[in-house]
């Protein structure tokens, strides 16, 4: 492999603070060095970067790739180009294929399959229970063994109190997070969209927000009882904002990531049963839109996961009761964050290169996040004024379940480099291993 | 498909303007005159043809278009899909191509699922009339309860008129708030509050929690079926105690101390939200909404098929 030098960009690098001019020199897949007017030496390749961001790749806690088991969905070779192609240098696969993912075999071919890839690093997020089926641990040592870095039965609520405390208690064996679809099925039971004046008017059955609070509320209090980590996928609600805030203020091991579209959508765009905008847990009201930007802001939220959820055209085009939930985001998130956060001025740029790379992968243990020297060469290269459009076919993903094509966006990812390879290049049709 | 007063399709009350309502109650008023005749027949849809899509069960509302569309001499075809294996959407979809294959000209749709109308009427370029999706709307029956109040008090602005019982999951409900606000009424509903969806103050409609007050306050009530399935949906415990609490009794009525015109979407539950001598009492107008049913019917159908809207004053050149 070649050495690299990428010239000339505006390199930021959260884990140091830092924001300006700089060279990156990528050597053996590994950072060497970064610095000012680093010479071109013999036999390194030039990326000219002017004009353009150098960050450390984004990393994802929270993807669905749908192998095995719905590959005409997503398989993960095309989870993770499409990962690449977003800019995102490592994913967090949930478990709920087909099988799940609750053993160390089945981590271990997830393992197999990004290795086979070779995109984005896929880090298999292991199940809670057996089968999902919110009875019988899951074996969490084995499965971290063969490459989990957390648990989870996302999708799936854990409703057992006792099962959630016994993981929370159990994980920390291995030092690793429990994460919780949290939702009470009682309350949720055959809600499609958040509970307020827009399903009122459509007569969808709504979810109410309180359906996510009252699960939050519990496993804050198990996390605090077991001190195990809790980590709380795609938060959508006010309230869920603000239980989290006063436990990470009470020294609970809490942390917690929201979703691109939660950020930027409300129930509004369920207008017209829109199943676009159908996804778990809803699309909520415009207050909790805002306590989901201001807890990013504040930290309460740790990192933006995409909850990247691949679904089939004719999934979506049904009446809106019957039509599956979900979106896919890895290719639009950088656009929509920079949109809702960075351009109204909510974060920096620095700030929101740390909830998307640096953020995460401090939370679930993992390598990225970081240009420092001796770190892997897991780097985006986007240029933050390209405005376009997403249109199905710029999409790598097999699915294109998206709210946001045709909308303008302002930020598009040119280059994504894995361990010092270029994985995705937009000025270069498929490139391969 | 040129555009008719009333647009392409009639999938609810909320995006109609309150002139577009009037056109149709006033064209309805026109066509009362038509089912008074011993040959109940115009010309008006002649030609036309005109497909009832029933995916719920629905005697009334589905003999009610019938009527409309045989006294306007449309050919009709009635397909009732309920208890089908195929998976609904699929159907839907399907069905929505088939439909288009056909060249049919109107498509009357009732399905158990909100949005179903507005689903097949971005599909197909026939036009689309809703008989009732899901919890959405049904705006026929909301259009021809303003026909039945109008009749009966000569106006509807101004109008206090409660909506009472299971709000949560009626369309006749939303239809009625829609139609009467944008009439003038003032609308309130009065139910358990298991029963009342979220958000309603912000369209300015008022809750009251008993039925007592309700009737001291209305004009007018429209008082909704409560189904079987609420018990075993635990939104209320017992037929027995809903009756007891919220049904409309000779007795309530009475207190209120004047004359509560009594209004009914049907089919009724005698004994648990209306008893038998509200029902048939001095002060409802169950019957005149049904008999109103087909003349606002005979509008929607006769507007959308592009019918002059001239007709409630000139109506002669078909006679
Ligand atoms: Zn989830």
């Amino acid at each position: 492999m070649t050495a690299l030098l990428i010239s000339g960009g505006r390199v930021i690098d959260p884990t140091r603070g830092t924001d300006g001019p700089a060279d990156v020199l990528v050597d053996e897949g590994r950072i060497v060095a970064v610095g000012h007017n680093i010479p071109l030496g013999p036999g390194v390749a030039r990326l000219d970067a002017s004009g353009r961001v150098v960050a450390p790749g984004l990393v994802d806690l929270h993807v669905h790739f749908r192998e095995p088991g719905q590959e005409h969905l997503e398989t993960i070779a095309s989870g993770a180009t499409a990962a690449a192609a977003g800019g995102f240098t490592a994913v967090c696969a949930m478990p709920n294929t087909d099988p799940v993912v609750d053993n160390q075999a089945a981590v271990g071919f997830v393992v197999r399959q990004a290795i086979r890839a070779g995109k984005a690093r896929v880090y298999p997020i292991g199940c809670i229970s057996l089968g999902q089926k919110g009875q019988q641990l899951a074996e969490f040592g084995e499965m971290v063994a063969a490459g989990a870095v957390a648990v989870s039965d996302d999708t799936r609520p854990v409703v057992s109190s006792q099962l959630m405390r016994t993981a929370l208690e159990y994980a920390q064996t291995f030092g690793i997070p429990v994460t919780d679809h949290c939702e009470d099925p009682s309350l949720a039971q055959g809600g499609v969209m958040h509970e307020g004046l827009v399903a009122t008017r459509l007569g969808l059955k709504g979810i109410p927000a309180a359906a996510e609070e009252v699960v939050v509320a519990r496993n804050i209090v198990l996390a605090r009882l077991t001190g195990g980590h809790l980590h709380v996928c795609h938060v959508s609600t006010a309230g869920a904002v603000e239980l989290i805030r006063r436990a990470k203020d009470l020294g609970v091991r809490v942390t917690a990531e929201a979703t691109p579209h939660h950020l930027a959508l409300t129930d509004l765009a369920c207008e017209g049963y829109q199943t676009s905008a159908k996804v778990r847990p809803p699309l909520r009201s415009a207050e909790d839109r805002a306590a989901i930007v201001a807890g990013l802001v504040d930290g309460t939220i740790d990192c933006i996961a995409t909850d990247h959820s691949p679904q089939h055209y004719d999934a979506k085009e049904r009446e809106f009761d019957e039509a599956a939930a979900g979106v896919v985001g890895l290719e639009t998130a950088l656009p929509v964050a920079l949109a809702e956060l960075v351009k109204p001025g909510h974060l920096s740029l620095l700030g929101l290169i740390d909830r998307m790379s640096t953020a995460p992968a401090r939370l679930y243990g993992l390598s990225g996040g970081s240009l420092a020297v001796g770190a892997p060469a897991d780097i985006v290269i986007f240029d933050p004024n390209a405005a376009w459009r997403p249109q199905a076919s710029d999409l790598h993903s097999k699915s294109a379940n998206s709210p946001f094509l045709g909308r303008e966006f302002v930020g598009r990812v040119d280059q994504t480099l894995v361990g010092g390879r270029v994985v995705f290049d937009r000025s270069v049709k498929n490139i391969d291993g | 498909m040129t555009p008719t007063p009333l647009g392409k399709d009639l999938l609810g009350l909320e995006e109609l303007s309150a002139d577009q309502i009037r056109l149709v109650l006033d064209t309805a008023e026109a066509f009362k005159e038509v089912s008074e005749r011993p040959i109940k027949k115009v010309p008006a849809l002649r030609g036309k043809t005109i497909v009832n899509l029933f995916f719920e069960a629905s005697t009334r509302t589905r003999i009610s278009f019938e009527f409309a569309e045989k006294r306007l001499s449309a050919d009709t075809v009635n397909v009732a899909t309920q208890g089908s294996s195929v998976a609904k959407g699929e159907t839907l979809v399907d069905t929505a191509r088939n439909l288009e294959a056909m060249r049919i000209d109107m498509v009357v749709i009732r399905h158990p699922a909100s949005g179903a109308a507005k689903f097949l009427g971005e599909r197909i370029r026939s036009n689309v009339i809703n008989a009732g999706d899901g919890k959405h709307e049904h705006p026929t029956q909301g259009l021809l309860d303003l026909l039945t109040l109008r009749d009966r008090f000569g106006r509807i602005e101004g109008l206090k008129v409660a909506i009472c019982g299971d709000v949560l999951h009626s369309r006749v409900a939303r239809s009625n708030i829609w139609g009467l606000t944008k009439l003038g009424a003032e609308v309130a509903v009065c139910g358990p509050a298991s029963l009342l969806p979220t958000g309603l103050d912000r369209l300015g409609v008022r809750v009251i929690r008993r039925i007592d007050e309700a009737l001291q306050w209305a004009d007018a009530v429209n008082i909704l079926r409560l189904q079987l399935e609420r018990m075993e949906g635990g939104f209320v415990p017992s037929l027995r105690e809903y009756n007891r609490i919220f049904g409309v009794t000779r007795e309530r009525l009475a207190r209120a101390g004047r004359e509560v015109v009594v209004m009914h979407p049907g089919p009724m539950n005698r004994g648990v939200e209306i008893d038998s001598d509200v029902a048939d009492g001095p002060a409802s107008v169950i019957l005149p909404q049904v008999t109103n049913g087909v003349a606002v019917r005979m509008a929607v159908l006769y507007l959308l098929a592009g019918g002059s809207p001239d007709w409630a004053t000139h109506p002669a050149e078909d006679r």
